[in-house]
């Protein structure tokens, strides 16, 4: 496909200071975005998702963090050699982030306003009344009813589902071209995990942004995204349009990962999990880093790391075709 | 606001009735005896019952007791026995004093202890981190005479930079002589605050910094000095409150030795002197001022919290 993506990320390595050492939490991570799309991450907790949501805008602790390898672009600049300056103009205004838990996500001193308010004076320099003015049109936007009394709150006074709602709202503020949420309804109720969902798909229509969604919910998936990145153990192992993913999924995780989706009509005592556990950062796996969990791994998959290979229509994945197990989901 | 003011105060009462009771009988315990101090050294047995009987020595302890908070109870702290001059003139005149030295030193604490310890967290394991704690350590562990001896023998003595005893009321002698006579034992005093309230806002800090709002902070694009400064800083604060309390009351408790070496005629100085000359009712009303000091002390931290905590504001 040729389009021009909006943001790419190329063979990014990112690592951490541990106690023994540096260690590896994503390795040679790639992916791309184009205007107004949607791409879903999915994976197990500890695949490697978040990491890679943060790295985008180096929101790692500096201190402790090292981007070994690879770059982001966006809109013609690596946002991993930019200066902290320059950086700091992308961040909130071009490219936007939400989290997973709206309760410790918000300032617990700073009132609704203030935290609306601050990057619509730091990104588009709007005087306080013009900002506070814009921040109730926001807060209206994300659908929180009696947004001018709403706005004078603390954290504190909010629901869970409002205080994402605010969160948003604070990250839509100044109408940017790409929204990074991680997980941002695993921690709300079910009926309000939908409102948000829906929500976020009407304001990307309305200000033409494109979206990451990070999530471990398939089914948010198949709803939400148009293409999706399937990460295990800091790699991501398989990139497919989403019908491509559902119906042909080419790893044995990702099959796994379907197999493990509620389904309304199934049997609630027949739903599978992948058997083990994703490997520790620090721990080596020659080969596939899922061969260990891997029912149809061959000893080849034991020795060789596989790389990342076209296998149909923009779907790639790191195990090849399989001939007797294709379509077997 | 006013109410809570007005509660707290009267939660406040029985502590400080409490204290009074509690100055009395230590009074009553340590050995000595005011009336041979008044007599002097030369007076003969009889001499010294006179005075003990002219100043109600000689009635029954209880008796003294009850006498003395019925008086209290009417806003009569007595007379000092040593001294020509009622128990709340002599304190009245030497408050100033130690509340200045005690403002000035918290003037001085605050914001040099509070900037060494978002330093040390921001730089948390770096050699700025190690070398504010190290700084820190040293100034709690050297005592307060030795530093300010050595403080006149050199700023004072040396130097001439400032008088090395002796205070200038401000009124009568100005701002200029008035900050200048207070500024090196202020200075001191503050020395082994500074460094107890780096520790704690340090760690204070260092719990903030952690915290998912600070990474909302960075996401939306604000500068490194505001998310430490606002969002980071206005989370600490409420620590930084409540030691800053703790410090106000060290402080006054301070002046009692630096008011010794630097001769000013503070609470300290006073309290000293009472004490040496067993001059029970002032001893025991300036137990009960530094009481009240500290009651007050804590309602205007509790005020504080209102202010900068929004949670309890509206619990
Ligand atoms: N700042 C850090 N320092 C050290 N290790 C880290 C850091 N952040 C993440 N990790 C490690 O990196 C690995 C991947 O973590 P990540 O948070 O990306 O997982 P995730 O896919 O987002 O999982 P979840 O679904 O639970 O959010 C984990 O093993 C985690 O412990
Ligand atoms: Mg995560």
């Amino acid at each position: 496909m040729t389009r021009v993506p909006l943001l790419s990320v190329e063979n990014l390595t990112v690592q951490f200071r541990g106690d023994r050492g540096w260690v590896t939490a994503i390795e040679d991570v790639s992916f791309e975005i184009g205007a107004g799309e949607n791409l879903g991450i999915v994976g197990e907790s500890g695949s490697g998702k978040s990491v890679s949501a943060l790295s985008i805008l180096r929101l790692h602790g500096r201190a402790n963090t090292r981007y070994a390898s690879g770059a982001i672009r966006f809109g013609g600049r690596d946002l991993l050699s930019m200066s902290e300056r320059e950086l700091r103009k992308v961040r909130g205004g071009d490219i936007a982030m939400i989290f997973q838990d709206p309760m410790s996500s918000l300032n617990p001193v700073l009132t609704v306003a203030e935290q609306i308010i601050e990057p619509l004076q730091l990104h588009q320099g709007l005087s306080a009344a013009a900002a506070r003015r814009r921040a109730i049109e926001l807060l209206e936007m994300v659908r929180i009813a009696d947004a001018g009394r709403r706005i004078d709150e603390y954290p504190h006074r909010l629901s869970g589902g409002m205080r994402q709602r605010v969160m948003i709202a604070i990250a839509i503020a100044c109408q940017p071209k790409l929204l990074i949420a991680d997980e941002p309804t695993t921690a709300l109720d079910v009926t309000i995990q939908g409102q948000i969902l829906e929500l976020l798909r009407d304001l990307q229509r309305e200000i033409g942004m494109s979206v990451v969604l990070i999530t471990h919910d398939l089914g948010v998936i198949a709803e939400f995204a148009q293409r999706v990145l399937v990460m295990y153990a800091g790699r991501v192992i398989e990139q497919a349009p989403v019908a491509a993913l559902f119906d042909r999924p080419m790893h044995p995780y990702t099959d796994g990962l379907i197999d493990a989706v509620p389904k309304l009509e199934g049997d609630l005592h027949r739903l599978t999990t992948i058997p083990g556990n994703i490997p520790d950062l620090a721990t080596v796996i020659p080969g596939c880093r899922f061969n260990p969990r891997c029912r149809e791994a061959k000893d080849a998959c034991r020795r060789d790391p596989p790389a990342l290979l076209p296998v149909g229509p923009d779907h790639l994945s790191r195990c090849p075709p399989r001939a007797a197990a294709g379509g077997a989901v | 606001m006013l109410r809570i003011v007005v509660i707290r105060l009267i939660q406040a009462i029985p502590v400080l009735l409490l204290i009074a009771v509690m100055a009395f009988i230590l009074m009553h315990l340590i050995p000595g005896d005011p009336a041979v101090v008044i007599a002097g050294a030369d007076a003969g047995p009889a001499a010294v019952e006179r005075i003990r009987h002219e100043l109600g020595l000689d009635r029954p302890i209880l008796e003294q007791l009850l006498n003395w908070l019925v008086n209290l109870g009417t806003g009569d702290f007595g007379r000092s026995l040593v001294l020509n001059q009622t128990v709340l003139s002599a304190v009245g005149e030497r408050l100033p004093v130690t509340m200045s030295l005690a403002m000035l030193s918290l003037a001085i604490t605050l914001p040099i202890g509070v900037f060494l310890g978002i330093l040390a967290a921001y730089f948390r394991g770096s050699w700025i981190d190690a070398a504010v704690m190290t700084l820190a350590l040293v100034g709690v562990s050297v005592p307060a005479f030795w530093i300010g001896i050595l403080s006149v023998i050199l700023f004072s003595v040396t130097l001439g930079w400032f008088p090395s005893a002796g205070y200038a009321p401000l009124l009568a002698d100005g701002p200029g002589a008035w900050l200048s006579s207070l500024i090196q034992p202020a200075f001191i005093l503050s020395l082994f605050q500074i460094g107890f309230l780096a520790r704690m806002t340090r760690s204070g800090m260092l719990d903030v910094l952690d915290q998912d709002f600070i990474r909302t902070a960075r996401a939306k694009g604000v500068s490194e000095w505001r998310t430490v400064g606002r969002h980071a800083f206005r989370n600490a604060l409420v620590g930084v409150v409540t030691v800053a309390g703790i410090i106000l009351s060290l402080l006054i408790g301070g002046s009692v030795v630096i008011e010794q070496v630097f001769a000013l005629p503070g609470i300290g100085r006073l309290v000293v002197q009472a004490i040496l000359a067993r001059d029970y009712p002032l001893i025991q009303g300036t137990m009960l001022l530094f009481g009240f000091a500290f009651v007050v002390i804590n309602i205007c931290v509790d005020l504080i919290y209102l202010w900068v905590d929004p949670r309890v504001r509206y619990d």
